[in-house]
Order: structure tokens, then sequence, then C-alpha cells
């Protein structure tokens, strides 16, 4: 006898319980406002991306196509991947000095892992990480990036 | 093992490294007469990077960054115990700010590794909504840390002398607001996957693991903790402030999957609780000391204990005064972790292997490193 409830106990138990998960789905489903999905890439124009968010370095330039890099490689040593290769050029100062310059910021996107450590060595603040994020290519060649623009050249009086 | 004869009826299987079952690529070998598991050997090295092998050539600022690898769950505690080894080294201490911040985002850590543990349990088990219900919590978490560090999942935030950037204006706000909304949900964890017949029957009495076990085998967290084994290296050994604060070391000692499961969901409470005292607290200040651009540490050797979302993380630092560390060592929580699978598997149904590997809450890349 005990035996037969201790049975129909079990089923009315299991029955219950996968009522009270269902309830909680109804829920939901009659609640359409509670639903998190978002439709992406439907929705790229109002996707929240916070302004931290570590997408790519890049080396912004001002309107005189002028940034703020001086070539002196310390991103490049501090990059675990090394991800960043800095190739300088020795130009002659009006005053007949050699100067080493920033000659190409050559980024390779496919090494990188968006640690943000160059970002954090760099002294001078020249470099920063970008939002973007939807970095896929057909070609890998693409991917390794030469970061300062042609013709921009270091902006000379720092604020 | 191999050399052991195999008996008329009994064969050999290999679950993984690919499986569905298995979370990640880990190879169990199981020895089954029909249903009943004899033995089982567990294969490692499928997702081996050499991570301390890698971090001989990085500098000490450089290598933290491949911690977030190993325990990709628990990225920013396995970064704050390099943070903290180094710290020892140099004989600094982070700011006060800092170390809050650290704490808080250690305990956001535990919350979003249990709650995509819970929802992985319930994928095992055969149970496709609570993953969902799970990551409804856990993406706001994420995006807390996207706020603030830049990153969901790698961050690289906790760097030996703080953290790297301040906190979010907004952070003290969305916490606050995800702590109400966790609290208001916690109920429907009850709901969906607590009481559940199937669960219950697949979890009560099965996967015991006895504390003698427990300890001869160095399981740590809540693994250690659900067989009554006392471990957590927060009240043992207190690290960044966290005598501080109150809490209390869940523990159960029936040993068993359901153990495993009720301590993990009490746990969060615990991390919820300590979140509530910290959030408010916030000392003002500075929250990173600078450090030189590059550090040495004096020759020495450097050991730092910290507990992330599935035990007792060790790491290890000998230095012989250079830039790069003479030998890093990790002490990863899911390796012992893994040996536990052994003696509750045998003698043990094949059913019920999943729903053990499930509530162990195995990381394998922190397994093979
Ligand atoms: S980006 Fe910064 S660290 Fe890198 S070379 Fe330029 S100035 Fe130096
Ligand atoms: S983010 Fe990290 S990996 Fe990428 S270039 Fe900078 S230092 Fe290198």
């Amino acid at each position: 006898m005990n035996s037969i409830y201790q049975y129909f106990r079990a089923i009315w138990y299991g029955f219950s319980s996968l009522w009270k998960g269902m309830m909680l789905t109804g829920h939901y489903l009659v609640h359409p406002k509670k639903i998190l999905t978002e439709q992406y890439p439907e929705n790229r124009d109002t996707l929240y991306i916070p302004e931290r968010f570590q997408g790519e370095v890049v080396l912004p330039h001002d309107e005189n196509n002028e940034h703020l890099c001086t070539g002196c490689t310390i991103c490049e040593m501090n990059c675990p991947n090394g991800s960043i290769k800095i190739i300088t050029r020795q130009v002659e100062t009006p005053e007949g000095k050699k100067k080493k310059e920033l000659d190409e910021w050559v980024y390779h996107l496919g090494l990188c892992t968006f640690c943000g450590q160059c970002i954090d060595a760099c002294p001078q603040d020249a470099i920063k990480m970008s939002n973007a994020f939807e970095h896929s290519v057909y070609d890998r060649k693409l991917l390794t990036k030469v970061l300062n623009q042609p013709g921009s050249k270091l902006k000379s009086a720092k604020k | 093992m191999e050399t052991k004869d195999i008996k008329h009826d009994e064969f050999v299987i290999n679950v993984g490294p690919q499986h569905p079952s298995t979370h990640g690529v880990l190879r169990l070998e199981l020895w089954l007469d029909g249903e009943d598991i004899i033995d089982s050997k567990p294969h490692l090295g499928y997702i081996h990077r050499g991570i301390e092998k890698m971090s001989e050539a990085l500098g000490y600022k450089q290598f933290i960054y491949l911690t977030s690898r190993m325990d990709y769950l628990s990225a920013h505690i396995s970064n704050q115990a390099c943070s903290l080894a180094i710290e020892k080294g140099l004989q600094i201490e982070a700011p006060a700010r800092a170390q809050v911040i650290r704490v808080l985002m250690a305990e956001l850590t535990r919350l979003a590794s249990h709650q995509l543990w819970w929802g992985a349990l319930g994928l095992d088990l055969g149970a496709v909504s609570p993953f969902f219900y799970a990551f409804r919590e856990r993406e706001m978490i994420l995006e807390i840390f996207e706020e603030t560090c830049g990153s969901r999942l790698t961050m690289n935030y906790i760097t030996p002398g703080g953290v790297v950037n301040d906190l979010h204006p907004d952070f003290v706000k969305k916490v606050k607001k995800l702590i109400e909304q966790l609290k208001g949900n916690l109920h429907e964890y009850y709901q969906l996957l607590t009481g559940n017949v199937i669960l219950q029957a697949r979890t009560r009495g099965v996967g015991k693991l006895t504390a003698e076990d427990a300890v001869s085998l160095g399981c740590t967290g809540p693994v250690a903790r659900a067989s009554g084994v006392k471990c957590d290296v927060r009240k043992l050994h207190p690290y960044d402030g966290y005598d501080k604060v109150e809490f209390e070391e869940v523990l159960n000692d029936k040993g068993d999957n359901f153990a495993r499961y009720w301590l993990r969901i009490e746990e969060m409470k615990q991390s919820i609780y300590i979140i509530e005292q910290l959030i408010d607290n916030i000392p003002e200040g500075s929250y990173r000391e600078k450090l030189k651009g590059v550090v040495k540490l004096p020759a020495g050797e450097y050991y730092q204990r910290v507990e992330t979302a599935r035990g007792e993380l060790g790491v290890y630092i000998v230095s012989d005064g250079k830039k790069e560390p003479y030998r890093v060592r990790f002490r990863t929580p899911n390796f012992s972790n893994l040996n536990a699978l052994r003696p509750m598997l045998k003698g043990a149904k094949i059913g019920d292997m999943v729903s053990m590997m499930a509530t162990l809450d195995l990381i394998i890349p922190d397994i093979d490193r």
C-alpha cells in the first residue's frame, strides 16, 4: 500500500514541479516587455557600446593631420604579443640636428588580444582604443594596418 | 591502468575530447561493465597553451593578461592573484580604493561564474531554459565589466599596484540595480531548477565525495566545502581586505551533487552580501600606485593564494632579479577538482557521469593551462 502511495506521490511531485517551471515560462510568454533578446545586426544603430570598450588600437589625428606619437617604441616593448611594430626614420631639423621620427605605425590586428597594455604604457597618450568591433575581413593581409595617415606629422607644441 | 586485463564483457569508451556534454576538450577514458563504471582516467593536454612557459618570456606586468585565459570565468581573480604576488615582491600594497574595487570585481566575477555554471548545469541535465535565465543576470554583470574595464571576459583590469582605470561613473548605480534584480529573481532559480523532479533525482545521493577523499585529492572551493572541508582562502588567509567584510563560509557535509548545487546557490547569496556591504563604502583616493615602466622583483620566491569561483588558485613566482620571472607556476583549482571524478565515478552508472562533471564545474583550459 505504502509503495503505491509513494508511486503516485512521485508522479504528482513530478508533474507539479514541471508545472511550476512551465508557469515561469508562461509568465514570460505573456509579458513580452520583459524579454531582453537583441536583434543584432538589425539593431546596429541603437546598439549600446560603452565608451571604454576595447575594440582596436587607433592613433588619433587632429584636423591638421597631426598626431602625438614620437616614435619612442615603448608601446612596442610593452605589447606581449608583438602586435606593434614602430618604424622610425631619421630626419634633419631646420637647426641641422638629426632627429628620430615616426615613419610607420604598423599594427597587426590579427595578433592583438586587446589587453590595453600599449595604451597604458604610452607616455604621450598618443594611442587609444576605438569601439569598432566588426573586424572580420576576407584577406588576412588586411588585418595589418598602418595607423599613421600619409603625410601626417608630430604635433609640435604640446599644450 | 593500460595493462589491466579486460574481462569478457567489459569495454572501454572515450568521452571527448570533442563531446557535446563535456565543457571543453577533456578526454575521459571510461572502463565499463554494462552501464557500471569500473574505472576512469582523464587525459589532458588538448588545450595546453604553455601559459607558464610563456610567462617566463614576458615582463611582470605583461604576463598577467595570460592568466585571464586560464580560468576564463574567474579572469579578475586570476589577475588579482598575480598582482598580489608581484606586490608582495615589491613590498607595496594597493591603495584602499583599489582594494575595494578588486573585491567588488572578484565577487561580481564569482556571481557571473556561478550563474553560468547554473545555466550550464541545466543544459547538461537536459533543460535548456535555465541557461537563458542565468544569462540575463550574467549579461548585466558583463556589461558592468565592459563599462569599467573595457572588455567582457578577459579583462586584464587588475594590475600590480591597483587597477587600470577608475570605476565608471555609473558603476555604483548599475551594481545596485543588479543586486536588486538578482534578489528579485532568485526565486525563479528555485522555481525553475532547484525543485525540479529531474534535477532532484539526478543529484540527490549521486556522486558522493567524502571529506577524506576531498582532502587527500587536494580539492578546494565549492567541491570541498560541499563535503564539509573548510577551505575558503578568503577566510583562512584574507587578502585585499576580505578580513574587513562580513560573510559566511557556506558548508555542507553531504558531499553529493545536490550539496554542491545548493552550496553554489548559497555562495551567490554571500557574494551579494559582500557587494552590498562594500558598494556604499568605496573609499575615495587614488586607484593605482604607478609602478616603473619595467618592473623588477628582487631575487626570491613569492607565493599568493586566492579563492576563485572554483577553489584555491596559487601563484608561485621565482625571481632572479631580472625583468622576466625565472619561473611561474600556477596551482589551479580545477586540476585538483578533476581528481575527485575518479572516486565519484567508481561504481556509478554512466548516465550519472554528466551530472557529476557538471557539479564539479570544471573549466578545462584551467586544467591544462
Ligand atoms: S604610440 Fe606612444 S609609446 Fe608608442 S611609439 Fe608612439 S609615443 Fe611611443
Ligand atoms: S592591446 Fe595589447 S596586444 Fe594589442 S597592440 Fe596593445 S599591447 Fe599589443
